[in-house]
């Protein structure tokens, strides 16, 4: 929504998204504040690191995230020694060696998160047919952003009376066309909060939408940071380059 | 410049001694530090330097982007996600620079074309530095367009494929065309291969082609907003006056642009170009970036067969080529000998709809052709024609257009906002 009200005031309501509030397209997403929204915005760390704990035991079960690399764990503020724990519990292809063997080590931080499937094939195979999708980029692929995707994670339901299900489908008024291959995948206390927080289904998808957020823009505060500093030195800018305009042009009076 | 080359006040014997022999400091002093300019231009005349200062920005963001970048159609998204946007230095502060510099840089254009039109810009002298102008935004254009391909996100990839097909509408030769531009038998590596080679080359088109129009435009000097000839009184050195006015105006705009940049960077991208190029997955609605909606909705007006010898398909490539070459002929077409909407009381209002039109046929391009988007698609087709082949010529016949002024003294200016202080 964020990106249709900055388009349309730039007045360039031109590249609005059409038509999303045809039936086909989904219910409208719920609006929710997010604490990385605005000009001020930044991530919140507490929900971060339970969010990946979220997409560490629940989405990364099907879902790879291969922009995801272990030392990139820093950004929600993990430090050295837990991203190097964190890693050493998976397990790697790694070579060919010197006898030309591939072999298999413990992760190290400079590692790609690893996808659940060796490839797409066996991500379909073990899916029912459907493909489950890289996360890395998910916020910003999907109209709607953040809030799309937490409205998907605490969308499904029963479908409305007399609609005809898909096989292999289940109901979410969120999704486009209504059924998703994607089975309901939160239900409350389905993991353990490290930090103790209840973790009920509304709470794990704020903060499995916040990570993802934060997985598809890692540079958000750096950015947000460097606006500031840009837009303040600017608007200096402006301000003398006006009043020295105005200081030149009197000569012609 | 039709005045003789003044020397510039030289200090240091050096570089006197280097323009005896090579007068590239006399041929800058006199056409950006001396060079006569009228002294009544107002901000609309910003957005020309704005958008040379703009080509610069695309250029140097897009060297660097280059040496980070992968044309490869298997590697090419993810060296711009997954390497530019996290792991390059700064990479997501260029990248951000470029995507939203393209967008920048057709506003400014835009808003200096309808300045252009408003106040007769294109006429006698100026019909060359028009049609130049029109060059470089078919340049800007193709450039564009191949850029947009070259993350090889989804929305890249169907763009290209509806874009490219275009061309398979010309009769006989069509499908082999096309197929010849893929460089095999659908959008594929060789076609990203090739918009990449076209992408770098075609910026340095537009330089030069900006370098012809710059040398055009210091022909006769810039057009005013009383749109009459000034004398050389009323006409004061490009600096310090208009390199203050510059710097300021371009303060202004980045601003705007650091705005996008900073704080709403994926504003313009659509959602589908992050999900990497996939042949098997058609986009729900194929949108093409804002600043081609208005010629999507023209190309996608036409639903229906010329006199049974021009099939639908053919007809809107040739409605959507047609509306931008009309603006070759434009100085022709317009037959009033006023420059200035400002003297032009019927003008004024024709010019202000046609704004309307363009803004609507935006619109409709952002939208399905269906229904009542088809139909403003349509009417505002007709109409975008109707100005140019037949409501410019009539025009300057019928319209009787008010005293002009002989200088910007004139009292004929006296009691309106025009009037400068003398």
């Amino acid at each position: 929504m964020r990106r249709m009200l900055i388009v349309s005031l730039a007045a360039f309501a031109l590249a609005g998204t059409p038509g999303d509030t045809r039936a086909a397209e989904g219910a409208r997403p719920l609006d929710r504040d997010w604490p990385q929204e605005g000009i001020f915005g930044t991530f919140d760390r507490a929900a971060l690191q339970r969010g990946f704990q979220v997409f560490k035991e629940v989405c990364a079960a099907c879902h790879a995230a291969k922009y995801l690399r272990f030392r990139d764990l820093a950004g929600i503020g993990l430090d050295q020694q837990t991203i190097k724990a964190i890693a050493s519990e998976y397990t790697v292809l790694d070579g060919p060696d010197d006898s030309g063997e591939m072999f298999e080590r413990p992760a190290k931080p400079f590692d790609v998160f690893p996808s659940p499937f060796p490839n797409p094939q066996a991500a379909r195979a073990a899916n029912g047919g459907a493909l489950p999708v890289d996360l890395s980029l998910i916020v910003k692929a999907r109209e709607g952003g953040d809030d799309y995707i937490y409205s998907l994670l605490v969308g499904y339901s029963d479908p409305p009376e007399g609609e005809e299900g898909l096989e292999g489908a289940y109901y979410n008024r969120y999704f486009p066309g209504g059924w998703i291959a994607m089975p309901p995948p939160l239900s409350d206390d389905i993991i353990e909060y490290a930090d103790g927080t209840p973790a009920t289904v509304e709470q794990m998808a704020a903060d499995v939408t916040q990570f993802l957020a934060w997985l598809a823009e890692p540079e958000l505060e750096e950015r947000k940071q460097l606006g500031l500093k840009f837009m303040l030195f600017v608007l200096v800018m402006t301000g003398i380059f006006y009043a020295y305009k105005r200081r030149v042009w009197s000569r012609l009076h | 410049m039709s005045t003789e080359m003044q020397k510039p006040p030289f200090k240091s014997g050096v570089l006197r001694w280097i323009d005896e022999r090579l007068p590239v400091l006399t041929w800058a002093y006199n056409e950006l530090v001396v060079y006569p300019a009228p002294r009544n231009l107002n901000y609309w005349w910003n957005f020309g330097s704005l958008a040379g200062i703009m080509l610069v920005v695309q250029i140097m963001t897009g060297v660097i982007l280059v040496m980070f970048y992968t044309p490869h159609a298997d590697l090419a998204f993810d060296s711009v996600e997954g390497y530019i946007m996290r792991d390059v230095n700064w990479g997501w502060l260029l990248r951000y620079i470029h995507a939203n510099g393209a967008s920048m840089f057709f506003a400014l254009v835009y808003i200096h074309i309808f300045r252009g039109l408003y106040y007769g810009s294109y006429k006698k002298p100026r019909e060359l530095l028009w049609i130049l102008g029109v060059v470089i935004l078919l340049l800007m254009m193709a450039t564009a367009f191949m850029g947009y391909v070259l993350p090889w996100g989804n929305m890249s990839y169907w763009a290209a494929t509806v874009i490219t097909n275009l061309f398979s509408a010309i009769p006989l030769v069509g499908e082999p065309l096309v197929t010849w531009l893929w460089g095999g038998f659908t959008v594929d590596n060789p076609t990203l291969q090739r918009f990449f080679s076209l992408h770098y080359l075609l910026p340095f088109v537009i330089f030069a082609m900006v370098f012809l129009h710059l040398l055009a435009l210091h022909q006769f000097g810039s057009n005013n907003p009383l749109g009459i000839d000034l004398s050389k009184k009323d006409k004061i050195p490009f600096h310090p006056y208009y390199t203050v006015k510059d710097v300021f105006g371009f303060c202004v705009f980045l601003l705007v642009y650091g705005y996008f940049v900073f704080y709403a960077p994926t504003a313009f991208i659509s959602p589908t170009n992050f999900i990497p190029a996939d042949p098997l997955q058609t986009p729900t609605h194929i949108v093409p970036e804002w600043y081609f909606l208005p010629f999507y909705a023209i190309l996608r007006a036409i639903t229906f067969d010329f006199l049974w010898i021009v099939p639908a398909k053919l007809g809107g490539v040739i409605a959507m080529f047609a509306s931008i070459f009309v603006l070759f002929f434009l100085p022709w077409l317009d037959t009033s000998k006023v420059r200035s909407a400002r003297f032009r009381p019927i003008y004024k209002w024709f010019f202000w709809l046609l704004v309307i039109d363009v803004l609507v046929l935006g619109w409709a391009g952002a939208n399905p052709p269906e229904g009542w988007y088809l139909v403003a698609a349509q009417l505002g087709t007709l109409y975008y024609f109707l100005h140019f082949l037949v409501i410019l010529p009539m025009l300057g016949k019928i319209e009787r257009p008010l005293p002009l002024p002989s200088s910007l003294s004139d009292p004929v200016l006296r009691g309106t906002r025009s009037q400068p202080a003398s």
